[in-house]
């Protein structure tokens, strides 16, 4: 242990503690911009110098560990002045139009600028002349280099968490930027859309790219049918924006709020996250009859989920090779969107021209998919805007509507029933439990053996997992599979997939199914989420969805009646003609930057 | 603070005495033996930081580590400064000896020369003599060998850990200290970064003897250094002197008569108007200097000086901290704006303030020392900055 | 194979594949085309498993590592202070007026890219110049008139 004072007052710590955490032990704040607790130390926006007794130079806190008998004083008048001082520099090449700014309110830059008072502009504006432009060639990501105080956390976040690396450091001095290779557009580079540097940036450098006058003018058209479907991980999050602390749950809250925003109808992703399951674990099932029984050398195994819009375009650029690996399944938003122009239309009788399908998304890799060409199997583009959990966040407050005072109301009637297993499918884990819930059943005809269905093996933080189960009791027509160890492997945030694809690759691990959100957490911790996020809130970002799915009726996707509802109406099975034109799809090689 | 008489030496461009036999003399010695003497010598770093080089080696030598590495650092881009340059033409056999010094007291197997781009004409002869020198290390039973590496036009990689950055094949940005290279360097193994000139004062003192070595220079600044000297001269080019010396003497020696200031230690350095010649001391109790001696005499603007100086510093910053990133813009447009109007006199003053954070604030040694030549020019120069 | 490929493949089996084979790859290319285009970039990245934006962003933090096109030969003037004491200025604009370019630019031939630069190191020599490796001194307008259109036949 290690014993310092800090502003004078004695704090002991573990060895290998930063200045940082010491003196948060305190409850001494020391501002930071370019720290961040998901990412490894930069220790370059120098906001958080400190001052040690007896150094010509001052320490930033957030990299210096800790010394016995350290002396450090935070607010001496030495850091005062530098930290302003640096500050007033970070604005000075930064945009600061902070009024006309996406990200006006939720800016940390806004924020210590604010503390600080720096008033009136101290040193020369530097922006002018740097004749920046803003890249807006993503549907998903909008990248502004003008706002941009070179912390690197995107950079960071984009290489260490997601093993993407489309952003990185170039040139140096007063050139130095952030940039894609040979500073490509973004749509053009290996960029997953995921949208995790959006949630670690700490201005508006990067930000979504949004869709809210589109969605407006949807609903204000009298002409359109505005269809809107919210995603299981949107429930658990939203409430942060608008008042509520991580880890509430808003559901009801949510569904009263769309209504009053003039949704026609008020859907549930969850309800193709059920139906995901009957078409995944159909899938699944018939590729290890193919591989156990037919022998068939062909079928690709493991098979990989196909749900995050980030994890396709990455395996689509990175280990194409494996591509016949993942589920023809579209995700359950793109499911949701070709039954909308199609079922929907045809059940509510509504000309599906008219029908503007909206989805509410943790997700900003989303709005990408949404435009991809192989997403318009009902003639029309199946989902026409995707906004994030952020930008419904904003329309609820620009509509006026006191969120936290409204009752709960429910789903609509019909697309609107979902199950726990659906749920899930916010967090890391959870469509190997849904679908493991259901595939067992399918297969022997009883739950799961795990403690009221909750299969804890697969749950958790931990960046790859693992599981096996022996299957046991198997029914007549899955006798191949009795006693067959079904291995299964999950990992979070692309850096840990990357980490997984290429042990899958190198033979070092053997797996009959995988599954890979591409942002940390799952899609609890997406690109779409409020800001900001770290471990702490994701974690209770993933309590509040197992709450959730322990509290439903339902817990299984097979159970949902909605989903025999549909297979006998119009899809007639799983896999069979019209989910195949529906529901599933291929994807495509890409080049590597 | 008394100072030395300005003397003349001739110790670094000296004809080499056997190398191996000094490597073998050496060799027989104990290890400890000659890091103390080298302590005792009181040999700094030549690059201009001014590091205890006995002290660096002793810290690397007790080290752990299954590999270490001595690199020399001839990357020497201090505007004003090309000895290095002259030492490696003329006798980079005395650099290649002080490493195999230095590999064999602090147990490291490899050497590496990272030698800048600007001198690259350089390498063809170089590399042959390290490949000589190879051999001979071999035959004399040493386990060392050499290698040349390369820079590629960043100032900033002659900082310690930005070079060692830029060797692992990334860009040459300085890291956080601690951990110091000589735990924690190159690969993440113990690792000596020596300045060119510094490695052949190890060689020196191994020939010499500390004793006689210490009989060179003042109490704080052991030794002899080679000083790089230009601008308005009467003499140019590279001279070997005693340090210690009084400004004032060495201006007589080499100004043009009508030195009106002088830039000690480069970019990085201070500027000392004519007025405090005398009080100046050249060597670590005054003004310490990597080598770079630039003589102006009356008919130059210290504004054009300063400016040049920033526009220098803008580029070759590696733009990840804030202090020495943005700084660097400021005081350049600061300056011209103050120039031009835009900004009253009194904005210097802020820029004064702005050069101090910098200097606290910054990362590494780039950013911290570019308030030098700001605030020395600009206290020392005002109205020719202003008007 | 493109040439390309065959050729950073050649590169990589010569100075190796880990991380610090990095420099030494960018840097025989750059003495063998004058600069590094986006494809030979990306043949790197895939050879040393890099990613192709943190090449660029390495490559591009050096001066001498160019990244856009260049011509066979690349001048770079000295523009520190001494050299610039000593008639950079006039060097410069005499060399522009001979190659019929402004700093920064390429002939049209694509055999000469004018450029400045940061300390050379002959500051007691100034001004100085580099054209690829070669170094020269003591440059009057005419002395480096007459060494470039020694390089124009070359």
């Amino acid at each position: 242990m290690i014993n310092l004072t800090i502003n004078n007052i004695p704090v002991t710590v573990e060895e290998g503690t930063t200045i940082l955490a010491a003196a948060r032990k305190l409850n001494i704040r020391i501002p930071t911009l370019c720290y961040h607790e998901d990412l490894c130390i930069a220790g370059n926006c120098r906001v958080c110098v400190v001052e040690q007794v007896g150094m010509r130079t001052l320490q930033a806190s957030c990299a210096v560990p800790v010394r016995e008998n350290m002396q450090i004083l935070t607010n001496s008048m030495k850091v005062r002045q530098a930290r302003k001082n640096i500050i007033e520099l970070l604005l000075s090449e930064h945009n600061a139009d902070c009024t006309k700014c996406y990200k006006n309110g939720n800016c940390e830059l806004q924020d210590l600028a604010n503390e600080y008072r720096t008033g009136n502009q101290m040193y020369l504006d530097l922006v002018p002349e740097k004749h920046f432009t803003i890249d807006q060639s993503s549907p998903s990501i909008m990248k502004d280099d003008s706002k941009c105080i070179r912390c690197q956390r995107c950079v960071r976040t984009c290489a260490e968490l997601q093993g993407v690396n489309a952003l990185a450091v170039a040139n140096k001095g007063h050139e130095m930027k952030i940039s894609s290779f040979y500073d490509k557009p973004m749509h053009e580079v290996v960029c997953t859309n995921c949208g995790q540097c959006i949630n670690r940036c700490p201005t508006g450098a990067l930000v979504e790219r949004n869709y809210l006058d589109e969605v407006w003018n949807a609903i204000y058209d009298p002409s359109k049918h505005v269809a809107v479907q919210t995603a299981p991980a949107v429930r658990v999050a939203l409430g942060e924006e608008l008042g509520f602390d991580p880890g509430e749950r808003v559901t009801g809250k949510m569904v009263a709020a769309l209504r009053r925003l003039g949704f026609n109808s008020v859907l549930d992703t969850d309800f193709t996250a059920d139906l995901t399951i009957m078409e995944e674990g159909t899938e699944l099932l018939t590729r290890l009859k193919k591989a156990l029984v037919d022998n068939d050398e062909k079928v690709a195994i493991p098979m990989t989920t196909s749900c995050s819009p980030g994890w396709i375009k990455f395996i689509e650029h990175t280990f194409p090779e494996y591509l016949p690996n993942v589920s023809t399944c579209k995700s359950p938003q793109q499911m949701f969107g070709a039954l909308v122009k199609t079922y929907y239309a045809q059940r509510k009788n509504i000309n599906p021209k008219d029908i503007v399908s909206v989805s509410i998304m943790p997700c900003t890799a989303k709005k990408y998919e949404a435009q991809r060409p192989e997403m318009r199997d009902s003639g029309y583009q199946d989902v026409d805007y995707v906004l994030t959990t952020r930008e419904l966040a904003i329309m609820i407050k620009q509509a006026g509507i006191e969120f936290m005072k409204l009752e709960d109301e429910e789903y609509d009637r019909f697309m609107g029933d979902s199950t726990g297993a659906a749920v899930i499918f916010g967090a890391t884990g959870g469509v190997m439990e849904a679908a493991l819930r259901t595939a067992w059943e399918i297969v022997t005809g009883k739950e799961v053996p795990f403690e009221n269905l909750n299969i804890t093996p697969v749950r958790g933080m931990e960046g790859i997992k693992e599981a096996s189960v022996t299957i046991a009791g198997t029914k007549p027509e899955w006798s191949f599979l009795e006693g067959v160890e079904l291995k299964c492997a999950i990992a979070h945030g692309l850096a840990n997939a990357r980490e997984l694809m290429q042990a899958v690759k190198d033979g070092k691990a053997v797996y009959h199914f995988i599954e890979v959100m591409a942002c940390p957490g799952g899609c609890l911790g997406g690109g779409g989420q409020p800001i900001p996020t770290n471990p702490e809130i994701r974690q209770k970002r993933a309590e509040a969805i197992y709450a959730e799915d322990e509290g439903m009726p339902i817990r299984k996707s097979h159970e949902n009646p909605e989903v025999a509802q549909i297979y006998q109406e119009f899809l007639g099975e799983p896999l069979g003609h019209k989910s195949h034109e529906l529901l599933h799809t291929h994807y495509k090689a890409r080049k590597r930057y | 603070m008394e100072s030395n008489k300005l003397s003349r030496v001739d110790y670094i461009f000296r004809p080499e005495s056997n190398r191996i036999d000094l490597i073998k003399k050496i060799m027989s010695k104990d290890k400890d033996d000659f890091i103390l003497e080298l302590i005792d010598s009181g040999l700094k770093g030549r690059g201009g930081a001014g590091f205890l080089t006995g002290l660096k080696w002793k810290l690397a030598k007790e080290a752990q580590g299954d590999k270490k590495y001595v690199i020399c650092n001839a990357d020497e881009g201090e505007p004003g400064t090309f000895k290095d340059r002259e030492i490696l033409d003329r006798v980079a056999g005395k650099v290649l000896t002080g490493m195999a010094l230095c590999g064999y007291i602090v147990g490291a197997n490899e050497g590496f020369i990272y030698l800048r781009a600007e001198y690259r004409f350089l390498a063809p002869k170089l590399q042959q003599m390290m490949d000589a020198m190879n051999q001979e290390l071999k035959t004399a039973g040493l386990d060392f060998t050499l290698a040349l590496r390369f820079g590629s036009g960043a100032y900033v990689c002659g900082e310690e850990t930005a070079l060692i950055e830029s060797m692992e094949g990334k860009r040459g940005e300085p890291r956080n200290k601690p951990p110091f290279p000589v735990t924690d360097g190159y690969l993440g193994k113990p690792t000596v970064v020596n300045n060119v000139e510094t490695f052949v004062n190890t060689v020196i003192i191994a020939e010499i003897g500390y004793q006689e070595y210490k009989k060179l220079g003042t109490d704080s600044s052991r030794g002899m250094k080679l000083f790089s000297i230009s601008g308005d001269c009467a003499k140019e080019g590279i001279f070997e002197l005693e340090l210690g010396m009084s400004l004032a003497d060495f201006v007589e020696e080499f100004g043009d008569g009508d030195t009106k200031a002088v830039q000690v230690g480069g970019a990085s350095g201070f500027c000392v108007p004519r007025k405090k010649f005398k009080e100046t001391i050249i060597g670590f109790e005054g003004i310490p200097t990597g080598g770079s001696m630039k003589i102006f005499n009356s008919s130059r603007s210290m504004y054009n000086v300063l400016h040049n100086y920033l526009d220098f510093f803008q580029e070759e910053s590696c733009g990840q901290c804030t202090p020495c990133r943005v700084g660097c813009q400021q005081l350049l447009k600061g300056i011209m704006a103050v120039k031009r109007r835009e900004r009253p006199a009194t904005y210097l003053d802020e820029l004064v303030k702005l050069a101090e954070t910098m200097r606290y604030a910054s990362k590494c040694g780039l950013g911290q020392s570019v308030g030098n030549a700001f605030v020395s020019i600009v206290e020392n120069f005002r109205e020719e900055i202003v008007y | 194979m493109s040439n390309t490929e065959n050729f950073v493949k050649e590169l990589a089996d010569k100075h190796g594949r880990s991380r610090e084979s990095l420099m030494p790859i960018l840097q025989e290319i750059v003495e063998v085309k004058s600069y590094i285009n986006d494809e030979t970039m990306v043949n790197v990245a895939r050879e040393l498993d890099l990613s192709a934006a943190e090449v660029y962003g390495t490559a591009s933090f050096y001066s001498f590592i160019e990244t856009r096109e260049m011509g066979e030969f690349i001048i770079r003037v000295c523009k520190t202070i001494v050299c610039d004491m000593k008639g950079k200025e006039a060097l410069l604009r005499a060399i522009e007026d001979t190659l019929k370019i402004k700093v920064g630019e390429t002939t049209p031939d694509k055999k000469f890219t004018l450029l400045t630069t940061n300390c050379l190191g002959w500051c007691h020599k100034g001004p100085a110049m580099l054209i690829n490796n070669e170094v020269f001194t003591e440059l009057t307008s005419g002395k480096a008139i007459e060494i470039i259109e020694s390089y124009m036949h070359k």
